[in-house]
């Protein structure tokens, strides 16, 4: 495989899971962290070690470090864009499970956020660069 | 002025981590020996630290303020991020940033602020 054809790969399945880590991440920390009363310390720590918000916890570590590898190779300004399609995919989870209306504006947004996904994605990576 | 930490921690942490890991260079070895190797060093990494920190500081930042505001007024100002980022990593990182890249993050920047009403 030649190594531009590599790369992009690459980065494309690093971008796959720093954007579904993102959304399902901050999904079931919102799902864990419904009907709770944090009033106390002792609340907060109960909190943390519900299952929901354990599972919520790992799979945002899991995009930290997923991020900080993409960034390692890609530039700031091409991981930004292309990883806002975890709006999208957060917006779809709200439709899913939380039954949110979907309006003809949000719509319109989503298309925005493919169309510039897709016009980025489609670029290199790291242009110039000697990767 | 919540608004203003939130933006200020998201980019300075966004920058310091995207400027850490660059100077790393790109991560090659996936096997649970070379990650563990890759996160021992990068643990030692000041500028990743300081950028967790940051990055640390927009999250509870951003949680304080959806008590007080709306998602759909939270939200725009995360797509605000974007561009005002975008524009420090051509400045900063010294990114080479083309036409294509700027028409994409401003077509994701409108399309986020879309969503959020």
């Amino acid at each position: 495989m030649r190594p531009d054809a590599r790369l992009q790969w690459k980065t494309r399945v690093f971008a796959v899971i720093v954007i579904l880590s993102n959304a399902l991440g901050n999904f079931s920390l919102a799902w864990g962290m419904r009907n709770r009363t944090t009033l106390s310390v002792v609340d907060y720590v109960a909190a943390i070690f519900s299952p929901w918000v354990m599972l919520g916890i790992s799979l945002l570590i899991l995009w930290l470090l997923s991020r900080m590898a993409l960034l390692s190779w890609a530039d700031l300004s091409y991981v930004l864009p292309v990883t806002s399609l975890g709006y999208v995919a957060s917006a779809v989870i709200g439709r899913f499970f939380l039954s949110e209306q979907i309006t003809p504006e949000r719509w319109t947004g989503t298309l925005l956020i493919v169309a510039g996904t897709v016009l980025v994605g489609l670029g290199s990576p790291h242009p110039g660069g000697d990767l | 002025m919540l608004l203003s930490v939130i933006v200020g921690s998201t980019v300075m942490g966004d920058l310091l981590q995207s400027l850490e890991m660059k100077r790393h260079g790109e991560i090659r070895d996936f096997h649970p020996r070379g990650l563990g190797k890759v996160l021992a060093t990068l643990a030692r990494k000041k500028y990743l630290i300081l950028a967790i920190a940051f990055m640390a500081a927009s999250f509870f930042a951003f949680m304080t303020l959806l008590e007080v505001a709306d998602l759909s007024f939270a939200v725009p100002a995360s797509a605000a991020t974007l561009v005002f980022e975008t524009i420090l990593a051509r400045l900063i990182l010294k990114e080479r940033v083309d036409s294509r890249r700027w028409v994409g993050a401003c077509l994701v920047a409108c399309g986020v602020a879309l969503l959020a009403r």
